[in-house]
Formats: C-alpha cells, sequence, structure tokens
C-alpha cells in the first residue's frame, strides 16, 4: 500500500493570500523563518536574564532591583530558555525547516499541515513560559533542572504558578517537537529526490536526521517526569517527593524518590545536548568544506560517528549525577561510557581539521565561526574529560567549573556555528548577502568576550567558588582577586551582549539595503543553491525536481574549470580543462 | 540493500556516465503516514516504558504496598479488568474486521465494524472510569499509596492515547461519509488498525503489571537492576 509523498506536488497548499502565505503557512520556508524569529526573540529574553545575573555576580550589592529570588528565577529561566526554547527550535525548527527539502530535493515537507500545527504549537509554549513572568510569585527559581522536591515547595521562588507553566510549557513544547520531528524524519526518509542516495546526504542532513530521531526517544522522558512532577505538585501524590519537612510542617507526602526524577530528567538531558550538537556538527561540516574548497575529510567515518554518538547519548546520562547519591558502581559504567562517547566525537574534531589541513580557506564570515568553534567545541570537551571522571567531578560538580565546560561546549559552541550558518544561508533565504564589516566586527567581539566570561570561569571553578550562589559574602577562602575576576566576566558579558546589537543591526539593514547575493555566492555544492529561483519560491524547484548525480563534496576535483562540482551536474555537463586529470581523479 | 549496506557506500566515487539506473528512481517510493506511525509509536513505547521504569524503582521505597496477591487487595481478582481487557480485545477485532471488510471494498459494512470499534473503545473508557471509582470507594485513592497513584496515572495515559486514536479515526470516517476511493480509505484504516492493536497491546502490559503481586513486581524491579 503507497501513497504518494505530498513533497513532488508543486501545487498542493499553494498560498493564495497574505495569511496563508505569511501567518497559517505550510511552506517549509515560512515556517523555517517563523520558528527562527521566535526562537531568537525568546534567545534574546534569556540574553538579558543572563546580563541581569552577571550585574549581581560582578557586582553584588549594587543592584537593588535585583533579589536572591530574582537571581534564581533568572538562572532557571536563563538555562531553560537557552538549551530547549532556543537552540532545539532553532536548529531543528529553523534550520531543519529550511534545509531539509531543499538539500534532499524536495518542494516541501512530507506533512505540510502538520508542520504549521508544530510552530504554533511551539509558539503556545513559548507564551506559556514568558506567561510565568507575569503571575504571582514570577517564574520557577528551581534552576533549570527542576529537581524536586525544592522545586515544587515554599522556599523556592515560583513554587507555586511559575513551577505548572514551566511544566505546561515543556509538555506542550515536547508536542510541538514530536509534529516537527516526525515530519523531518519522514520527509528525509521518503522525499529524497532522484539520486539521492542517504550517503549523498550533506552532512547536516545527516546530523538533523539522527539528532531529530534521539529528540523523538529522549523528550519523552522529559514528558513523563514533568507529568509525574505536575501529580506531585497539583494532586499530592509521592512519584518523586519524599516525606519531608517544610516551614516546619510535615507534608503528605510519603517515600517518594527524587533522584528517580534525576534520572528521568538526564535521560533526555545528555541526549539533548546532542540534539543540539549533532545539527551543528553537520552544518559546522559543510561550512568547513565549502570555505576550504576540499571535500570533508572522512565522510563516510563523519556519518558513522553521528550515528554512533546518537546511540551512546542514552548510555551516559548520569554522569551528570555523581553527586546525587547514587550507587557508587553507577559512577563507574557511566564514566566509561562518558569516555567511550568521547571517541567519535574527537574523530570528528581531527576530520574538521584535516579538511582545513591544506584546503584553500576562505576566511569568510562563515568559516571564521566554523573555524571559532572548533576551538570553543575542543576546549569544552577536553573540560568534559575532567567532570566525565568521578573522582574529579566531586569536587568541582558545583563550582563555575561546570558553568565554564557546559557554556563552552553547549552555549558558546553551538551559537557560533548559529551565526555560521546564518551568515552561510542569509543570502540564500533573503537574497542579499550581510555585511562583511560588521560581520567581523561582530564574530571577533563574540569570541573574545566569550571567551573572556568562560575561560576564567574553569579557574573560579578550581578556586572553589560555587555556582548558583546569589551572593558569595563571607566564604573567606575565596580570594578578592576572584570577586575581582567576576566584575572583569560581568564586563565582558554585559560587550558581548551589546555587541549581539551589531549583528541584529546588519540583519535588518541588509535585508533592506544589502548587497544583492548572487544565486551561489559560496560556490557550494549542496541543492539548496542550485534552485531556480534565489530566495526560493514556494515549490522550491519550479517543474522539475533536480536529479542528484554525485555527493555533496565534489570541490577543487582535478581537471575541473570550477572549484566546486554541483550534486546536480552530470560528469558530461562539467566544464573540464584537463580531461587526463579529471579521468583520473575517478569521475 | 540492507541499512549497513547503506552506510558503507563510498559516494566520493563517481557513478560512470548514465549513472547507475537504480539511482534514477526516486526514494520516495514508501509511504509517509506508515513511517510517521512508526516512529510515533515508538515515541509512544519510550513514554510506557519510562513509565514502567519508574514504577518499578519506585516500588522498591517501602511505602509502595501492591494492589493484588493479598485477599484483601483490590486486584487479587480483578474481574472487572479482564471484563474491561475483553472489550478492548473486541473493539480491535473490529478494527480488524473492518480493514479486511474495506479491503473487499465491502465500504458499508467496514463503516459498521469501525463504528462498533469506537463504540466499543468509548465503552472501555467508562469501564476503566468505574474501575476508578470501585478503587476509591475501597480505600484506594489517587494519593493513598504509590501504586494506587501508578494505577490512575497509567491508566488514564492510556485512555488519553485511546482517545487520540478515536480523533485521527473521526478524519478517517469522514472519509467513508465523503466517498473517497477505497484505496484512501484501507490506507487511513491500515494505520488506525495498527494503532489500536498497538494499545491493545499496551494495555495487556499494563494490566499485567499493575495486577501484579508484591512478589512480582519485586522480581521485575530486580531485574531492572533497582
Amino acid at each position: 500500500m503507497t501513497e504518494t509523498a505530498i513533497a513532488d506536488h508543486a501545487d498542493e497548499h499553494h498560498p493564495s493570500s497574505f495569511a496563508s502565505k505569511y501567518i497559517w503557512s505550510q511552506d517549509h520556508k515560512v515556517i523555517a523563518i517563523q520558528y527562527s524569529l521566535t526562537a531568537i526573540f525568546v534567545g534574546l529574553v534569556a540574553l538579558v536574564l543572563s546580563a541581569l545575573m552577571r550585574l549581581q555576580l560582578g557586582f553584588p550589592d549594587h543592584f537593588s532591583f535585583i533579589s536572591p529570588e530574582s537571581y534564581l528565577q533568572f538562572v532557571t529561566m536563563h538555562g531553560m530558555i537557552m538549551v530547549v526554547y532556543l537552540l532545539t527550535a532553532l536548529l531543528l525548527g529553523g534550520f531543519g525547516n529550511y534545509l531539509i527539502p531543499l538539500m534532499i530535493g524536495a518542494r516541501d515537507m512530507v506533512f505540510p499541515l502538520l508542520n504549521m500545527l508544530s510552530f504554533w504549537t511551539y509558539l503556545l509554549s513559548v507564551l506559556v513560559l514568558l506567561a510565568s513572568f507575569f503571575v504571582p510569585g514570577g517564574p520557577t527559581g528551581a534552576g533549570w533542572t527542576l529537581y524536586p522536591p525544592q522545586a515544587i515547595l515554599p522556599g523556592t521562588p515560583g513554587h507555586d504558578w511559575g513551577i505548572l507553566l514551566m511544566l505546561i510549557s515543556l509538555g506542550i513544547f515536547i508536542v510541538a517537537f514530536t509534529m516537527g520531528g516526525l515530519n523531518y524524519v519522514c520527509t528525509i526518509l521518503q522525499a529524497r529526490t532522484k539520486g539521492m542516495t542517504l550517503m549523498r546526504m550533506p552532512l547536516t542532513i545527516w546530523g538533523i536526521f539522527v539528532a531529530t530521531i534521539m529528540g523523538l526517544l529522549a523528550f519523552p522522558a522529559l514528558l513523563v517526569s514533568a507529568i509525574m512532577m505536575f501529580m506531585d505538585k497539583v494532586v499530592g501524590t509521592s512519584f518523586f517527593m519524599p516525606a519531608i519537612l517544610s516551614m516546619g510542617e510535615v507534608l503528605d507526602h510519603t517515600g517518594g524518590s527524587p533522584i528517580l526524577f534525576q534520572h528521568l530528567f538526564w535521560f533526555f538531558g545528555h541526549p539533548e545536548v546532542y540534539i543540539v550538537a549533532l545539527p551543528a556538527f553537520g552544518i559546522v561540516s559543510d561550512i568547513l568544506a565549502t570555505h576550504a574548497r576540499k571535500n570533508i575529510f572522512g565522510y563516510r567515518m563523519m556519518v558513522w560517528a553521528i550515528v554512533v554518538i546518537g546511540l551512546l547519548s542514552f548510555v551516559v546520562w548520569a554522569h551528570h549525577m555523581y553527586v546525587s547519591g547514587m550507587n557508587p558502581y553507577f559512577g563507574f559504567f557511566f564514566a566509561t561510557t562518558t569516555l567511550i562517547i568521547a571517541v567519535p566525537t574527537a574523530l570528528k574534531v581531527y576530520n574538521w581539521i584535516l579538511t582545513l589541513w591544506r584546503g584553500n580557506i576562505q576566511l569568510t564570515l562563515p568559516m571564521l565561526f566554523a573555524i571559532g568553534f572548533i576551538f570553543t567545541f575542543i576546549h569544552g570537551g577536553l573540560s568534559g574529560l575532567f567532570l566525565g571522571n568521578v573522582v574529579i567531578d566531586l569536587p568541582l560538580s558545583d563550582t563555575y567549573f561546570v558553568v565554564g565546560h557546559f557554556h563552552m561546549v553547549m552555549g558558546l559552541s553551538p551559537i557560533l556555528v548559529l551565526y555560521a550558518a546564518i551568515y552561510h544561508w542569509f543570502p540564500k533565504v533573503t537574497g542579499r548577502m550581510l555585511h562583511t564589516g560588521l560581520g567581523k566586527v561582530h564574530f571577533w567581539a563574540t569570541l573574545i568576550g566569550a571567551y573572556s566570561v568562560f575561560l576564567p570561569m574553569h579557574y573560579l571553578g578550581m578556586l572553589g567558588l560555587p555556582r548558583r550562589y546569589f551572593g558569595m559574602a563571607g566564604t573567606e577562602y575565596i580570594p578578592e582577586s576572584a570577586h575581582l575576576l567576576n566584575a572583569n566576566i560581568t564586563v565582558a558579558a554585559i560587550l558581548v551582549a551589546v555587541v549581539q546589537l551589531v549583528f541584529i543591526a546588519n540583519v535588518i539593514v541588509s535585508l533592506r539595503r544589502g548587497e544583492k547575493a548572487p544565486a551561489n555566492p559560496w560556490g557550494a555544492t549542496t541543492l539548496e543553491w542550485q534552485t531556480p529561483d534565489n530566495p526560493p519560491t514556494h515549490g522550491n524547484w519550479g517543474p522539475a525536481l533536480p536529479v542528484v548525480h554525485r555527493w555533496a563534496y565534489d570541490f577543487s576535483v582535478p581537471g575541473a574549470k570550477d572549484d566546486f562540482i554541483p550534486q546536480n551536474v552530470p560528469n558530461s555537463a562539467v566544464e573540464v580543462t584537463d580531461a587526463k586529470a579529471f579521468a583520473e581523479a575517478g569521475q | 540493500m540492507s541499512l549497513i549496506g547503506k552506510l558503507m557506500e563510498k559516494p566520493w566515487l563517481a557513478q560512470p556516465e548514465g549513472m547507475d539506473p537504480a539511482l534514477l528512481v526516486a526514494p520516495n517510493t514508501g509511504w509517509p503516514a506508515r513511517t510517521a506511525l512508526r516512529f510515533f509509536l515508538g515515541t509512544v513505547t519510550v513514554i510506557f516504558f519510562l513509565f514502567i521504569m519508574t514504577l518499578l524503582g519506585r516500588s522498591q521505597m517501602g511505602d509502595f504496598h501492591a494492589l493484588a496477591g493479598e485477599p484483601w487487595l483490590p486486584f487479587d481478582r480483578p474481574v472487572q479488568l479482564w471484563w474491561n481487557s475483553a472489550i478492548l480485545l473486541l473493539s480491535s477485532i473490529a478494527m480488524h474486521a473492518g480493514l479486511w471488510l474495506a479491503r473487499q471494498n465491502r465500504l458499508q459494512a467496514s463503516l459498521l465494524a469501525v463504528m462498533l470499534a469506537v463504540v466499543l473503545v468509548l465503552g472501555f473508557m467508562l469501564a476503566q472510569g468505574y474501575v476508578w471509582q470501585q478503587l476509591a470507594v475501597a480505600g484506594f485513592g489517587l494519593t493513598t499509596n504509590p501504586a494506587s497513584s501508578y494505577f490512575y496515572l497509567l491508566t488514564a495515559v492510556h485512555l488519553v492515547h485511546l482517545l487520540g486514536g478515536v480523533v485521527a479515526l473521526s478524519g478517517l470516517l469522514r472519509r467513508y461519509w465523503q466517498q473517497h476511493s477505497q484505496a484512501r480509505i484501507v490506507a487511513g484504516l491500515t494505520l488506525c488498525t495498527t494503532y489500536w492493536h498497538y494499545l491493545f497491546g499496551i494495555w495487556l502490559v499494563l494490566f499485567a503489571l499493575l495486577t501484579s503481586s508484591a512478589g512480582t513486581i519485586d522480581s521485575l524491579a530486580a531485574l531492572c537492576g533497582f
């Protein structure tokens, strides 16, 4: 029994009015932009929250409007928004939506209506989350991990309405992700154009594909924990809540297990790291190859590494819980799996560097951000090796070392890739180039500024500076120099935050007055650059779908006139300057 | 070609001129909705799997008292739950019959069978509600003990999934009403029937687990490392 995939129907859901074109659109490109704008907006909210946190940490007692309660709320909302509502949504909902059909040669997602519903459901989840700023008690201040029992007990900010709205919002987000995720997976599996075998797919698509499958299997853990905590809070069950004395009062809860929640949370939480990282890995691979004018080193190994990382990411979760009081033998197992997952990850890093090796490196804006990513990712990965070992993690776990580590690997690295991707695909999306000078200011200020923020945090952590604290007053073992360093970090963080305005200004100005982009400004080989219209119109491909004749990395092929051969160009159509060299190159 | 075989391809080697004819066939010969259903069932399976794992973990705390295994416990002889299971089984059978009839192009009879399946599944929901009521009357409320909390929670989550199935099926019923082609009806019905059978299977697992004695639950928990 078969049904024709909708991806090949040019006239399906063709927009006929302003509303159907820009609001209730079923076009994957419009939905991608809707996802991206929403994610960037909510990400800016989280950026402001982080600046407020840094003001308190760098200059304590100077800002009366930041109370201990609001500080915890900033920490919580910053973390959850950045990880789930910005990174996951932008990489998969934004770039996934835009790139999947274009890169595999389809006209749209296979379920366009479901795709549209996915965005509106995501928007609802964002609104519910932001609504928690306006309810009595404000948003939850339980930390982004929402650990019970404190998350739902008096004493924690937002323990009434805030936590409930957070749990409801997460539930709605997971519904949105599931709708979108089913679309991405099915489109990749079933709407590829002729000649686009799995192993001819660009690594961007491989990263999005595996990350989406991981999301479909990992987000249920967050949903399950959210439902059970919701019941503990609202109905009074004791799934996670132990027998407990709160504010001098014995509560009705009995025997629940907070550690059970932690297992569930991190069963989601660690794959979530790779749900964000794998699309970033894929994107950075494609950008490095394109801007180094060289085929990606070890394509097959890169694909296998993505798959293996995806599998292994489900058996490392408890390395986040070494200090939780779980069975110590677990620590040995999870430390081992954590070290094993470093192998395919390191392999990818080597391959990126070997791709650059003797390449014709073009220091374009996307390339700068991609190279910046390699630095921050290696840095964050190496500090992760420290934290993956139980004996080193125990003293460092509750310190700024961890904050430095995960911001390097999970914050700065994917953000740099997102910027690389935006600079790379902006000409395709808008038909305009971004301003190079402003982009370079943005890159260098962001990279140096962010390094000035997160590198010293490792040192602060080794000094024993505890994370999550509103103030350090009275902690005599912390030297004065640490306070000075904290002030420096805050200044750097504010500068980095302000510099993002340069990027926003660049986008706004370039949209109207940017240099007109050629159809393929980077000389890329992948299909999205081969559309008949730039930006692509509804249906993407005009009357006929493209046919793929080669993989996505035919750069600098000996004997060929151009230093790239697009995927849809057959050998017979390649302009050759040296036929013998071209033939010897296996073409 | 197997998945391993596909992953072993060397895409950097150029195709001979004219290209391998196999590659000129678009891969979209599958059935996206069926693929989507398979992945969705994978997601739902993880949801129930994780709920069950938390139950087994939670069962090892001192305040967990199984709902079966002793004569005075409510599910020592879960007669009503057997009846409920029979209703859900009949619903599944009716769906399958509806699919079989649709394949024979007997669409009116198929519609009757599908509507019978819907009625039976709604009956199952009511019957589950009756069990909840009886359980509460017997003194096993939502917060009485973690085992009863899990009973209400897991059966509720199962009912929500059934309700989702009914909503999806209502779209299919529209196809009957609007006299869509037999192929479209069969396609939709195949997916709904798969979902129906799947949820019946999930119910059997939940039924077995939630009516297990303390000893059985302890053994399962030990098997899972709790």
